[in-house]
């Protein structure tokens, strides 16, 4: 199981906690975990990627393992740990306040 | 009959309020919040259901979420969020005065049919009218707005190039008048197939011909219901009245200590008696002399100050355009919130005011139902 974690405002709008485990099929990648988060939560479509082009909301971010994958091609597989369900993929909005 | 019940809808930035009272309405009972966290531009109910409501969630971060209930506000379901612009997408002007290509940004105003529970107009971010006949399921443009011959000359207002207000005529279900800031007003008579820019006799100082044909910050717009050929505009600056459906328009500002403000609203019981807030100016957006007063008049010119019950020392509020409304009680409550997170109510006519919640984050909206 791939496990996702959402910023707060997304967990309220599906109705989740933090965090939110999610069966995966064929080649795990950011496209194929995105599509499973959103099938399984339709409440979160439009909101992480634009529903037609696919590309991120620009001001969300996309980390794994440490690394920032947001810019990263997005049928790339993710890296072992994240495919193993040991470390998260974290969808975070750009920090707010000052 | 007895009504039984008034129930107020405040969207503000950080969620959305549902304000109960029964028909004295001097007791209130704050529900919320709603969608915590997110902007609520615009909840809304409609007048064929009252159980049915709609409401406009959005996020720069998160984008635009739309939400209905079917049971008065107790349970909310996402509907469809999918704005697409019908066909060629052209630009409008600017900031600068360069073409810039119309592009969503969010949902500013929602307006169920009078007559149908599941069909609601929605004037968007860039200006654009959508419609959706499936309770919010899915959207569709009516692009003759958005492709009028002068739309590649539109250029936003400082809050973006929005359609915030929708109008719908009572007596001609084919006639709707909408505004845009800062394009101006537009009527449609055939249902949205064609709309007529409706500003003659507007002037505004801040376009290179004051009374070009668009290019007017119009603010708000309303109507009353009885009287659909009259209606009365809050413009950037200057408060207007036409009597032809918006053909022709004549200033009404009178003695109003300043003619700047955003909201405009009629009484229920007198399509006549009409209710301004006064904001210092374009730079000071926050009422005059730290004072929060109401100007009401009869048909215009003739301003009355309202000030009781309202803080008449230090305070410096606005009041946005989407933030006043009115019951459809005798006497009339008016309703209004503002940007520093107070809704105030009236029971009697705007005569007395009383602060109904106070520290709610800054009020985008306010709308009420009269139940019966």
């Amino acid at each position: 199981m791939i496990r996702v974690e959402l910023p707060g405002n997304l967990q309220t709008l599906a109705g989740t906690g933090r965090s939110v485990e999610l069966e995966v099929r064929g080649d795990v990648t950011q496209r194929a975990v995105l599509d499973a988060l959103e099938a399984r939560y339709p409440a979160l479509l439009g909101t992480i990627r634009d529903p037609k082009t696919k590309k991120r909301r620009p001001m969300l971010r996309f980390f794994a393992c440490e690394e920032d994958l947001s810019d990263e091609p997005i049928d790339a597989p993710l890296p072992q740990e994240v495919v193993a369900g040991k470390e998260p993929y974290l969808i975070l909005g750009a920090i707010a306040g000052g | 009959m007895r009504v039984s019940k008034v129930r107020v809808l405040v969207g503000t930035k950080k969620g959305a309020f549902i304000l109960n009272s029964d028909g004295s309405r001097k007791s209130w009972k704050i529900e919320g919040p709603l969608f915590a966290g997110w902007e609520i531009y615009h909840m809304k109910g409609s007048p064929a259901d009252p159980d049915r409501l709609y409401a406009s969630q959005s996020s720069s971060w998160f984008g635009q979420v739309m939400h209905r209930s079917n049971d008065g506000g107790k349970v909310w379901e996402t509907v469809g969020n999918q704005f697409e612009y019908d066909g060629n997408i052209g630009p409008h002007k600017w900031y600068d005065n360069s073409p810039h290509p119309y592009e969503f940004k969010r949902v500013w105003h929602l307006e169920p049919s009078l007559k149908d529970p599941d069909t609601v107009y929605a004037g968007v971010e860039d200006a654009a009218f959508f419609k959706s006949t499936d309770a919010g399921a899915t959207w569709a443009e009516l692009p003759a707005l958005r492709t009028h011959h002068t739309a590649s000359e539109w250029a936003p207002g400082a809050g973006g190039l929005c359609l915030h207000t929708i109008i719908e005529d009572p007596k001609n279900p084919d006639r709707i008048v909408i505004a845009i800031s800062a394009a101006g007003a537009f009527r449609t008579d055939d249902g949205g197939k064609s709309w007529k820019a409706i500003n003659r006799g507007l002037r505004s100082g801040h376009i290179p011909d004051p009374d070009a044909e668009i290019g007017h910050c119009v603010h708000h717009i309303t109507m009353h219901p009885a009287k659909p050929d009259t209606l009365f505009m809050q413009k950037h600056w200057d408060v207007m009245r036409s009597d032809d459906k918006g053909d022709n328009w004549r200033e009404v500002s009178g003695n109003l200590p300043t003619d700047f403000g955003f909201v405009i609203d009629v009484n229920a019981n007198d399509p006549e008696t009409v209710y301004v807030v006064p904001i210092t100016s374009d730079q000071l957006h926050y009422v005059m002399d730290g004072k929060l007063r109401v100007y009401r008049s009869k048909g215009g010119d003739d301003w009355e100050a309202l000030s009781k019950g309202l803080p008449q020392e230090n305070c410096y509020v606005n009041v946005l355009r989407d933030a006043m409304t009115v019951d459809r009680l005798d006497p009339c409550g008016i309703y209004f919130g503002t940007s520093g997170g107070q809704v105030y109510a009236s029971n009697d006519d705007g005569d007395t005011w009383t602060a109904i919640a106070q520290n709610l984050p800054g009020v985008l909206s306010v709308e009420v139902q009269t139940l019966k």
